[in-house]
This record gives structure tokens, sequence and C-alpha cells, in this order.
């Protein structure tokens, strides 16, 4: 069962990263990576990372997209889109994409060896994570919100429209 | 009960797919979006390597990873509607005023 959701959720996975790539308008790119990211915040529940899966759809699939969305309406280039030149950069990335996959994949394979396919793992609940937040990780959390504030008012400070006067 | 290896692969497989868009299309909104996806294959990574290993310390990266990425998606979209206000374009073949 888990085998067979886990070939479903990466099948779409794959399948909604290659129709952004193939689609040419921006809406709908961003409608796919929607696609993408929830099959993948389903990985991420296969895993045993519930609390991971569940920040993944709504910070992701959720906010995040929503902005990009935001951005794709207010930038409307629906008549602008001529199709793209098919010029080397196109042989470029395909020659990198097979050199770099050959590479992943065949340092990927060795690197689970010497600690063992799944040891018993603690599962990832909500009050593990967030123990260990408060604790062993307290000042990367408050950096982290430090860099979420500035991000917030550099965001407002930057696309703000200045007064003439 | 999954070989953890799949993630793995899948975990390049979606890397690569996101390099390969970043370096196909053409206008900024996409590019960056790519970017989120190969953002999503090292967080997979992560996670897998975190279920090997049984600690959790790999899903505290990657939540910290998903929060630094929603940072960087706000200043980043406000820079590219920045450059649209003042070019009118988003595509990066007519941005070269820093070409060499």
């Amino acid at each position: 069962m888990a085998q067979f959701l886990f070939f479903l959720l990466a099948t779409i996975c794959i399948g909604a990263v290659l129709g952004m790539i193939i689609s040419k308008d921006q809406a709908y790119n961003a409608l796919f990576l929607i696609v993408a990211f929830v099959c993948t915040g389903g990985l991420f529940g296969l895993l045993d990372a519930p609390f991971i899966a569940a920040v993944q759809i709504i910070i992701y699939a959720g906010a995040i997209m929503i902005l990009f969305i935001f951005v794709v309406m207010m930038i409307n280039l629906r008549k602008g889109l001529e199709p793209e030149k098919k010029k080397w950069t196109l042989y470029f990335a395909v020659i990198v994409a097979a050199v770099l996959v050959l590479e992943l994949v065949l340092t990927l394979k060795g690197a689970l060896e010497p600690a063992g396919s799944s040891t018993v793992a603690e599962l990832g609940s909500p009050t593990d994570l967030g123990r260990l937040l408060f604790t062993k990780y307290l000042y990367p959390f408050e950096i982290t919100s430090i860099l979420i504030i500035a991000a917030l008012v550099g965001a407002i400070v930057l696309v703000k429209k200045r007064d003439k006067a | 009960m999954i070989p953890l290896t799949y993630f793995l692969i899948l975990s390049a497989i979606l890397f690569v797919l996101g390099a390969i868009a970043f370096f196909i299309k053409k206008d900024l909104i996409t590019q960056f979006m790519s970017v989120e996806i190969m953002f999503n294959a090292a967080n997979l990574a992560f996670l897998t390597f975190a279920k090997s290993t049984g600690s959790l310390d790999g899903q505290i990266i990657v939540f910290f990873v998903i929060t630094v990425a929603a940072a960087e998606a706000a200043v980043g979209l406000a820079i590219i509607l920045l450059l649209y206000r003042q070019k009118k374009t988003i595509k990066t073949e007519d941005i070269q005023s820093m070409k060499g």
C-alpha cells in the first residue's frame, strides 16, 4: 500500500514539474507547482514526518504559491509571450542535467549504506519537534524569526510606491 | 516498506528537473519557481536521511529551510515586481544592463 502510494505521488509530482517545464503560461506554471508541492507533502508524510508534511502544504502550497499567483496577476504578460527560441541553452541544460543526475544517483546510491535503512525512527510528532526547537535549536529559531521580520519589512519597503513630492 | 533509496533517487530527479527548468525558462517568475522545486528536492533528501539515521534533527533543518524559503520568496517577488515597474518586462533576455 505504502509502495503504491509512493509511486503514485512520485509520478504525479514529476508529471507536474514536467508540465511546468512544457507549459508557457505562468499562471498554469504556478498551479502545476501547487500540485507538485502537495505531492511532496504526501511524500514527507510517508517519511514519518507528519508535522513537516502539514507545514509543507500550509506554507508552500498555500502561502508561497498564493504569493506567486498574486505577482503573476499583477504582472500581466498574457499578450507578450512569444514562443521561446530554442538556442544553445536548451542543449546545454540537457547535457548538464544528464551529468548531474548521473552524479547524484551514483553518490546517493552509496549514501545510505553505513547507516543501514530504517532503524527504529522516532515519529516526528509536533510535540517532539517543538521540544527540540525550543531547547537545542532555540537560537536558530529566534534568528529565523528576526529574518522573517526583516524580509517582511524589506519586501514592503521595496514594493511601496514612493511619493513624488 | 519502501526502500529509502527510492526517495533519494526521486529527490535527485526533482532537483535536476528544477535545474533544467531554470536553464530553459526565460521569465524570472518561472525561474524562481524552479528554485523552489530544487528546495523541495533538498528537503526530501534531508527527510530521507533523517529517517535513515533515526534522529529528528533533519526534520528541524527542513522546518528552517521552509521558513527561510518563505522569506526568500517574499523578497524575491518584491524585487521582480520592482524590476517590472522599471523595465516593463521580466524576460531575462531583455534585462541586460549589467552585461559586460
